[in-house]
């Protein structure tokens, strides 16, 4: 009798959760789908469905380009974070040296910045370098965050590995580049994957850098593009167009994830617990 | 194959002295164990010989040139983990070609060595699988393999059956030898195990407390330790040690009393005694027990491993002696026994435990 209680409770608390999680982006489609002024009648699913939105928003504004933009800066940010950071991982997970601990946290520190307090700075970095209102910048200043935390969950996967796997290679006549790509690397697929992914997911929501470094249309990433779209008077807030957009950058994101779960979860606990 | 000399050889890691000054010469083709107990150095030792330490002091030879300063690549060794550290991701085959690619051999050379060695090795059929699906005997063949192709002049084994269960031990054990004689090559083999080092060595190498405390074949360490630490280190079950006062002499033996009042004939010393307080020492395959005479006691304890028996007897010391029967015993724990000392194949050993 207690048991099948509480296995009520649970489930309940289950039910709970996942509206609370799903429910938003179930409104951004349900939105996306309305047209003219049923937006406003608050309806659990729309009348008529339409896709006029998904069609306006590719129409008005380049749409597709800012998409690829978004994806350049991302892929980007990814891969130079990984590759920096693989290295990073290295000597900082298997070589001792002077002042590893203070290198450490200093990576540390830099991530714990609130983004606002180095925009400005970062906004003259950006343009003596002649990067303004160029997609380059947003990858400049996305590494900020994003590489402290790759190589921090690197550094935690990379101490794990065994310490006779690298001298075996050593004693193999390898460098350690050759260790840290030949041997170790295609044993951190899962790390590669989970901090990766989550970069990805960073710099692919990032805003205010993005709202801030770039100025033309064709430069904007999606969630500026998105924040950025307008109606028709200055009056019109275009709900439908806005929750459109948002679905359909937000689909790459979950179709990742889904490819990605199994091994997002061993990465995470990677470091957690050895096995 | 080539010799392999150290000369005072000293390691520390920050304050903590963990070799000091080791001498040894091992002979080209030469199969010599460092053995002893753990934190003794031995891993260390080997290592050092490796190159995956630096020494602290000291010079080490490998085949007439000083390798010291040079990298493990560079001094014509090969390393057998305890662990195996194969690559995982890589197959049997990619295993072994690993450092014969990167030393820039050709792909002709690669697979005929890769071949050969697992035609020793008898591994021919699992060159495609990767490490996860062999047994852990198989690992360990593996590993060897890697070493044997890449025909080095000396081949490292750190503790290589630790991770083995007892049958696969000894059946590993006798292939290790056999493969010794095959390839003829100088092998240094580290482990915390007296029997491994008895049966396999040509050379065991004693080692405590990062010094070499002695220098032999197994059987000359066997009959003559030069201390009670080698003593009691070598041969199983291990030495039993009897506080002793020198009471007298009789012709070439000497008498002792126990603590517990009893006497014993024990074989006298070369050198005249400086103290008459002394330890004897006496394996317990020279033991035996009797109907009479010896040394009187209770049997604590009866252990029967089938083709042998130990006998725990309490004479009154401090510890029982353990007696090591053929056969099955047939007393039992709680019985009233005598231990027969032999004159002859007792060892005494001074107040610093030397040998005497």
């Amino acid at each position: 009798m207690n048991g099948a209680w509480r296995r009520w409770v649970f489930y309940a608390l289950l039910i709970i959760l996942f509206i609370y999680t799903v429910f938003p982006f179930y409104w951004a489609i349900n939105t996306s789908l309305m047209s003219g002024s049923e937006l406003f009648e608050a309806r659990p699913w729309p009348p008529d469905p339409a896709w006029s939105n998904y069609v306006s928003i590719f129409r008005e504004q380049p749409f597709g380009r800012q998409i690829l933009n978004s994806v350049f800066v991302a892929v980007s940010v990814v891969l130079l974070a990984l590759s920096l950071s693989v290295l990073a991982a290295y000597a900082l997970g298997r070589i001792q040296f002077r002042g590893r601990r203070l290198l450490l946290f200093t990576i540390l520190g830099v991530s714990m910045f609130p983004q606002i307090a180095v925009l400005s700075g970062m906004f003259e970095l950006v343009r003596s370098l002649g990067l303004y209102n160029n997609l380059l910048s947003l990858v400049l200043s996305y590494m900020i965050f994003t590489v402290p935390f790759t190589v921090w969950v690197l550094t935690t996967f990379m101490r794990e590995l065994p310490k006779e796997l690298e001298e075996a290679a050593f004693v193999d006549g390898a460098s350690p580049f050759v260790i840290v790509t030949q041997v170790f690397l295609p044993l951190m697929g899962p790390a590669l994957v989970t901090t990766g992914l989550l970069a990805f997911i960073a710099a692919w929501n990032e805003f205010l850098f993005a709202l801030t470094f770039t100025l033309s249309s064709e430069q904007r990433t999606v969630p500026v593009a998105i924040a950025l779209i307008s109606g028709a008077s200055a009056f019109e807030l275009p709900w439908a167009n806005i929750m459109a957009a948002s679905v359909v950058v937000t689909v790459p994101l979950i179709v990742l994830v889904l490819i990605f779960q199994r091994r997002i979860v061993s990465g995470l606990t990677a470091g957690a617990v050895k096995g | 194959m080539a010799d392999v000399t150290l000369k005072r050889v000293e390691k520390s890691f920050g304050a903590t002295h963990v070799i000091r000054g080791v001498d040894l010469d091992i002979r080209s083709g030469e199969f010599c164990v460092f053995v002893g107990p753990s934190g003794c150095g031995k891993s260390t030792l080997l290592r050092l010989v490796a190159g995956l330490e630096d020494i602290s002091e000291g010079e080490i030879w490998i085949g007439g040139t000083q390798v010291d300063d040079k990298p493990p690549k560079d001094r014509g060794i090969a390393m057998v983990f305890q662990s195996y550290a194969l690559y995982p991701h890589m197959t049997v085959e990619e295993n072994m070609a690993f450092g014969l690619k990167l030393a820039g051999a050709d792909k002709a050379e690669r697979t005929a060595r890769i071949h050969e060695a697992a035609r020793i090795l008898k591994i021919d059929h699992l060159l495609d699988r990767k490490p996860r699906q062999l047994s852990g005997g198989q690992r360990q063949r593996v590993a060897i393999g890697r070493a044997i192709v890449r025909e080095p002049q000396v081949f490292l084994f750190d503790e290589p059956l630790s991770n083995l269960d007892a049958a696969l031990r000894v059946e590993t054990r006798v292939e290790i030898a056999k493969l010794h004689r095959q390839l003829g090559a100088t092998m240094i083999y580290v482990t915390h195990d007296q029997i491994e080092a008895m049966t396999l060595a040509d050379k065991i190498v004693v080692l405590n407390g990062g010094r070499v405390e002695q220098v032999g074949a197994p059987m000359d360490l066997y009959r003559e330790p030069v201390n009670q630490f080698v003593a009691g280190f070598i041969g199983s079950p291990t030495m039993n040690f009897v506080p002793a006062q020198v009471a007298g002499a009789e012709g070439n033996h000497l008498v002792l009393r126990l603590k517990s009042g009893a006497t014993v004939a024990a074989r006298r010393p070369h050198e005249d005694l400086a103290d008459d307080a002394v330890t004897l020492g006496v394996r317990p395959e020279h033991l035996s027990l009797t109907n009479d005479g010896g040394l009187a006691g209770e049997a604590v304890a009866v252990e029967k491993m089938g083709g042998e028996s130990a006998i725990h007897v309490d004479v009154g010391g401090e510890r029982p002696l353990i007696v090591k029967a053929p056969g099955e015993a047939v007393i039992h724990a709680g019985d009233r026994v005598h231990v027969a000392v032999p004159t002859d194949t007792t060892y005494l050993f001074d107040h610093e435990g030397r040998s005497l």
